[in-house]
C-alpha cells in the first residue's frame, strides 16, 4: 500500500532574482504521511509549496509524484494535487455553490448540488453556497479554498498558514481534514504557527542562512 | 472533457460579466459615444452616396469597433490575474481549455458588440447596408481576426505592469492588417458591391484568423503557465 503514492525531491533550489531562498532540498514522502515545513518569514515555506503545486519553476532540481504506477511532474499532477493558500483567490461575483460546480467542471468531475452542500456543510459553510463569495468573511472565505482543494478528493495536499483566519471551529475542520488525509494520501503544511507542528509526521524547518 | 471545460470557462465568463460588467459597459459606452460624436461632427457622411463616403464610413465603423474591443476584450485575462483567481484557474483547467473559453467568450462580446455598433451607426450616421449578407459576413470575419489576435494578447500583457498601454501598443501593428482589408471590404458591402467583389477579402481575414488561432494555440501553454 504504500508505494501507492510517493512524493520525491530532489536537490531542488529556488531563486527570487539574484537571491537564493531554498537550496539542496532533498526528500521522500510516502503515502499517508504529513510534512509540516516552519520556519522564519521570508524562509521559503509558500515558495516551497508553490514549486510543489507547480505554480513556480524551480531553479534547479526535480520533483516528481508517483501514483498508482505512473511518474508525474507537478504541471501534470493537477489532479492528483489540492492546494490551499491565503493568496488562492476565488471568484467573488460568483456564490459559493456556483465557484465549486465551476471547478467541478473544469475538473471534469460529475458533483451534484447535494454533493457540493456537503462539500460545504464538511468545511462549516452549511446554508451559505448560495451567498456571494463577496460577501464571505475572510474565515469563511478560507473555508470555502478548502472545499475548493478538496472538490476532488486529492491525494496530495498543499496546505499554506492552514488555519490562518479561522476560528476555533476552523481549525477543528483542518484537523479533521489534516486526519483524514493521513488516512489514505499525502500532506505538505507550511506553517509559523508552533500549535501546528504536531501535525507532521516529520518536521523541515526553513531558515534564511 | 477539454470541449466541456472550455464551455465551463466560457459560461462562467459571461455569468461574472453580466453580473460585474466590467467589460460590457465600457465597450457599449464608448461604442455609443463614438456613433454620436460621429453623427454630430459628420452629418453629411449620412446624406453622401459615394465610394468616399462608403470608405469612411467603413472606417469609422472599425474604429469604434476596434477601440471598444481594445477596451474590453483584455479584461478577461487580466481580470484573472488581478483579482488572483488565476493561480485557482491554473491549478484546476487544462490551460487549452482556459484558451478556448476566454476565446469564445471574447468572440461573443465582440459579436454583441457588432450588432449594438452597427446599429448605432445605422441610426446616427444613417449608414445603408446594400449588400447585408457580405455585410454580416465581414463583420463577422473582421470580429474572428480581432478576437483571435487581441485574446492571445491579453493573456501576454494581463501579468505586466502597464496593461492597457502594453495591451494597445502590441496589439497595433497585429491589428492593422487585418483592419486594412476589413475596412475595404465593409466598404463594398455598404456600396452594395455583389459577394464576388469581397470574397477575396473574406479569404484573408479568415486565413488571419486560422494563422493567428492555430499560433495561439501552440503558444497558450507557454504563456498562462510562465
Amino acid at each position: 500500500m504504500n508505494n501507492i503514492l510517493r512524493l520525491d525531491l530532489h536537490n531542488i533550489a529556488a531563486n527570487y532574482g539574484a537571491r537564493r531562498v531554498l537550496q539542496q532540498i532533498t526528500l521522500t514522502l510516502r503515502q499517508c504521511e504529513t510534512l509540516v515545513i516552519s520556519g522564519v518569514n521570508g524562509s521559503g515555506k509558500s515558495t516551497l509549496l508553490r514549486l510543489l503545486s507547480g505554480l513556480q519553476q524551480p531553479a534547479s532540481g526535480t520533483i516528481h509524484y508517483h501514483y498508482q504506477g505512473t511518474c508525474y511532474t507537478p504541471r501534470q499532477a493537477m489532479h492528483l494535487l489540492g492546494w490551499v493558500a491565503p493568496d488562492l483567490a476565488l471568484y467573488r461575483e460568483l456564490t459559493g455553490r456556483e465557484n465549486l460546480r465551476f471547478f467541478a467542471a473544469v475538473r471534469g468531475l460529475q458533483r451534484n448540488d447535494t454533493q457540493l452542500d456537503e462539500l460545504l456543510a464538511r468545511v462549516g459553510l452549511a446554508g451559505r453556497g448560495d451567498d456571494r463569495v463577496a460577501c464571505y468573511s475572510s474565515g469563511m472565505t478560507h473555508r470555502l479554498r478548502y472545499a475548493y482543494a478538496l472538490l476532488h478528493d486529492p491525494p496530495v495536499l498543499l496546505l499554506d498558514e492552514p488555519t490562518v483566519t479561522l476560528d476555533e471551529s476552523g481549525v477543528a475542520m483542518v484537523t479533521r481534514v489534516v486526519e483524514m488525509q493521513r488516512t489514505f494520501g499525502i500532506t505538505v503544511i507550511a506553517t509559523n504557527d508552533v500549535r501546528e507542528l504536531c501535525f507532521g509526521d516529520y518536521v523541515l524547518t526553513l531558515d534564511t542562512a | 472533457m477539454l470541449f466541456s471545460a472550455a464551455w465551463s470557462v466560457f459560461a462562467k465568463d459571461l455569468l461574472s460579466e453580466l453580473r460585474t460588467r466590467y467589460a460590457l459597459n465600457a465597450m457599449l459606452l464608448f461604442a455609443a459615444s463614438t456613433a454620436v460624436a460621429v453623427s454630430l461632427g459628420a452629418q453629411f457622411l449620412g446624406t453622401r452616396r459615394d465610394d468616399e463616403t462608403f470608405l469612411l464610413q467603413s472606417a469609422l465603423l472599425w474604429i469604434a469597433l476596434l477601440f471598444a474591443a481594445l477596451n474590453g476584450l483584455s479584461r478577461s485575462f487580466v481580470q484573472e490575474e488581478e483579482t488572483r483567481t488565476a493561480l485557482a484557474l491554473r491549478l484546476a483547467t487544462p490551460p487549452i481549455a482556459v484558451y478556448l473559453g476566454k476565446l469564445l467568450f471574447n468572440l461573443v462580446l465582440l459579436l454583441a458588440l457588432d450588432v449594438v455598433t452597427s446599429l448605432l451607426f445605422m441610426i446616427f450616421v444613417r449608414v445603408q447596408v446594400e449588400n447585408t449578407g457580405l455585410f454580416i459576413s465581414l463583420l463577422a470575419a473582421g470580429s474572428l481576426c480581432l478576437t483571435t489576435a487581441t485574446t492571445i494578447l491579453a493573456a501576454i500583457i494581463a501579468k505586466a505592469s502597464f496593461k492597457s498601454a502594453l495591451f494597445a501598443v502590441v496589439a497595433f501593428p497585429l491589428l492593422i492588417p487585418p483592419l486594412i482589408i476589413v475596412i475595404q471590404g465593409t466598404a463594398l458591402a455598404l456600396a452594395g458591391a455583389p459577394w464576388v467583389d469581397g470574397l477575396l477579402h473574406l479569404r484573408t481575414l479568415l486565413s488571419y484568423a486560422v494563422a493567428t488561432f492555430v499560433t495561439s494555440l501552440l503558444l497558450f501553454g507557454f504563456v498562462w503557465e510562465a
